[in-house]
């Protein structure tokens, strides 16, 4: 006890941290768990829900010496046994139940491309309005390396669920997730020579530019040179699946085709979702290790001293082409993962995948989340990408049984527009209006690192955000 | 002692206007030179032709033995000029260290690849660099400061750390631009010591821009004058002092008398 009083003593402010966040948890918590409970939603898995986000949140863990690996710890943990108790969590009253595992394979791809284009918006404060270049990229190297696209050779290494008679290049995902991975840096890089010369506004104009040239290449990728890139709009698919291969599979037991996997682990069926799940967070895992470690290296103070004064930095002895094609090129690494995976996981890939809008979405991820900060993004990432997939279709339907004249549920309050509305159909709009709205009000985003959090209240150096100084 | 730095012919033209008019100008090793002139003589333009953030419209600069003429500014930091700027210029909303640790991005190693691994000579690399930093805070007086944003330092200190990130380059030549300016007396007399310091201890050459006769006077070895982008005068402080055309142009008659 003495102990603790001591160490207290030495973080005077600890008990002033902890008592605010107390007093955050209980005005914002109960009125929460109040609501959930009345609509419906009491059951244990609420209870201890909220038991597990109050013992993560309140103690202010980063004080204690290890204590971060604690937040990080749960959080995993939580993630990791998702598939398992999916099923028995409660219904949000507005958003419907939790997501599916599918949609959480999706959510955890999309946090994935996030995080990459934290790196290059967030680290370095390179507006890339032409993310989705990246993303496309990958998916194609996936689908070239993994299909019968290729049918005029015969190349098989290491693939799953493909006969080795089949025509085309059937290289194991794994390495083909390795292989779109630098291809799609070595575009980044090619796509930096000329766009990155140009500062602000003309970059983000010129990778909007690049991000409309990619998918455009997509549809018309049939004729390209008298080749068949892309296969055009039909796109290519299937892809092959991930998989561990048979020697492997038994000699330790691990998957050897995901799509014909089929197992059951305390008392839940375990099946190919399950796995792309647990891939995905891996990878996803991966790629915050190497954020955190480009953040805290010599090169993540070149991207910040950049962002907040080129000239300066280029006298200190920061050069400046480099160091900001090194960011297009980790962004553009992640990027094409996400995009490699991506396509395996639906095994194909089409050019409607990747539209401009795609790269606004992502960055509305990175803008709601916190600029900078990989909690933020991963959080603001989950959630746009929830909302993407299955929450605007859910607050869709709960509108309608409530509100839509065509409604002939019992939920129906009264009537405020005849036909059915298709929510989702409006996505892009909601996403501008919440961009809008974020700016206007919180512009450091949800969870700011402290460096962003001042620079927009109080400008950088010269150049206030606002055109009034407040 | 044989010249660091060599500027033959430089000019620059912006347009229509000549801002720096054919200047020959030399810098001997381990000297304290000193750049003064009116406001719009051409002092920074001259400056930022040397740090490579103008490109001369002619010339030649040859540092050290090189030819630095419209190199870009992070190779002539590499190659050993270290600048502060006019009006200050930290990375604001990064700490006192982290922005001396910029300074050294030239002289450190760490790769994309190496970071993200993080190997034992690259933690070995960044402590030795973090204590380095530690070292310059405190030879700059701003000792108890490493951890405050830059933005959060008073105007005094805030010119401290800009010199001491121009020392984490390990410049050669050190190129101050009005350093004392908004200066008190007394801050501005121990300025000028810690300028000698850097000479007599750190074995620096300095080029100077300054308004502050007192700082000139005091330390300079030798004093340049520009007007409208032409030299005038050159010479010890006090042959400039005496100079008909610097007194007519610059410094007034009241400098005769002090």
């Amino acid at each position: 006890m003495d102990f603790f009083r001591a160490w207290l003593k030495a973080r005077p402010d600890y008990e002033q941290v902890v008592r605010r966040r107390g007093k955050r948890a209980l005005v914002f918590g109960t009125p929460a768990f109040l609501i959930l409970a009345v609509s419906g939603a009491a059951s244990l898995a609420l209870v201890l829900l909220t038991v597990v986000a109050v013992v993560l949140y309140v103690p202010a863990w980063n004080y204690y010496r290890y204590g971060r690996w604690v937040v990080v710890g749960g959080v995993l943990l939580l993630a990791v046994f998702y598939p398992f108790y999916q099923a028995n969590l409660f219904e949000f009253p507005i958003f419907g139940g939790f997501p599916s595992v599918d949609t959480g394979v999706t959510m955890l791809i999309y946090i994935m491309m996030a995080l990459g284009l934290n790196i290059v918006v967030g680290y370095a404060g390179l507006l890339d309005l032409g993310y989705v270049a990246f993303y496309a990229m990958g998916a194609y190297t996936a689908a070239w390396f993994a299909s019968q696209h290729f049918h005029q050779v015969n190349v098989h290494f290491g693939a799953v669920g493909v006969n080795p008679s089949v025509p085309g290049i059937h290289i194991s995902i794994w390495i083909v997730l390795l292989i779109a991975a630098i291809f799609t840096a070595v575009v980044g890089v090619i796509i930096g020579f000329p766009t990155l010369r140009l500062r602000g506004d003309y970059l983000a104009i010129v990778t909007l530019g690049f991000g409309e040239i990619m998918p455009q290449v997509a549809r018309n990728g049939d004729h390209l040179f008298g080749q068949n890139i892309t296969n055009g709009p039909q796109g290519i698919n299937p892809i092959d699946p991930p998989g561990f291969g048979d020697t492997l599979n038994d000699a330790t037991g691990v998957p050897s085709d995901y799509l014909t996997f089929n197992t059951s682990f305390l008392g839940h069926t375990i099946s190919g979702v399950e796995l792309f799940f647990w891939t995905a967070l891996v990878l996803v895992l991966v790629t915050v290790f190497c954020s955190v470690r480009l953040r805290d290296s010599r090169l993540g103070r070149a991207w910040i001293a950049i962002r907040e004064d080129e000239t300066a930095a280029a006298a200190m002895g920061v050069p400046l082409m480099r160091t900001k094609t090194w960011a297009y090129a980790a962004g553009a690494f992640f990027g094409g993962i996400a995009g490699a995976y991506y396509a395996a996981f639906k095994s194909g890939t089409f050019p409607d995948d990747f539209f401009f809008n795609i790269s606004v979405f992502i960055l509305c991820m990175v803008i709601l989340g916190g600029m900078g900060n990989i909690w933020g993004v991963i959080i603001g990432g989950g959630f746009l990408a929830y909302l993407n997939q299955e929450g605007l279709g859910n607050i869709g339907g709960w509108l309608n049984n409530h509100f839509s004249g065509a409604s002939t549920s019992s939920d129906k309050w009264f009537t405020l527009w005849s036909n059915e509305i298709d929510v989702p159909l409006y996505s892009s709009g909601i996403f501008g209006i919440i961009l809008v709205l974020v700016m206007l009000f919180r512009p450091e985003g949800l969870i700011p690192s402290s460096r962003r959090k001042a620079e927009f209240r109080e400008g950088v150096s010269d150049e206030p955000l606002y055109d009034v100084q407040h | 002692m044989s010249d660091l730095l060599v500027a033959e012919g430089v000019r620059k033209e912006f347009g229509g206007l000549v801002a720096v008019n054919d200047v020959d100008f030399t810098i001997p090793e381990e000297s304290i030179v000193s750049l003064i002139g009116p406001n719009g003589a051409g002092k920074t333009t001259f400056f930022n032709m040397l740090t490579g953030v103008y490109k001369p419209t002619a010339g030649r600069i040859v540092f050290d033995g090189h030819d630095v003429t419209a190199k870009p500014p992070h190779a002539i930091a590499q190659r050993g000029i270290g600048r502060t700027f006019q009006n200050i210029r930290l990375f604001q909303n990064m700490t006192a260290i982290e922005n001396t640790l910029v300074g050294m991005h030239c002289r450190l190693s760490g790769g994309i690849v190496r970071s993200v691994l993080r190997t034992p000579g690259l933690k070995r690399e960044e402590e030795e660099a973090r204590k380095r930093a530690h070292e310059l805070l405190e030879f700059s007086g701003l000792l108890g400061s490493e951890d405050d944003y830059a933005r959060n330092l008073s105007y005094g200190d805030q010119r401290r750390l800009e010199v001491a990130r121009a020392l984490a380059t390990q410049p050669k030549l050190l190129l101050l631009d009005e350093p004392t300016a908004g200066m008190n007396p007394q801050e501005t007399s121990d300025f000028t010591g810690f300028v000698s310091k850097l000479r007599n201890e750190e074995k620096l050459t300095i080029l100077l821009i300054e308004h502050d006769m007192r700082v000139v006077m005091g330390i300079s070895d030798r004093v340049t004058v520009l007007d409208y982008g032409e030299k005038i005068a050159e010479g010890t402080p006090q042959e400039v002092q005496r100079d008909e055309r610097v007194i007519e142009a610059y410094l007034g008659s009241g400098a005769l008398a002090g």
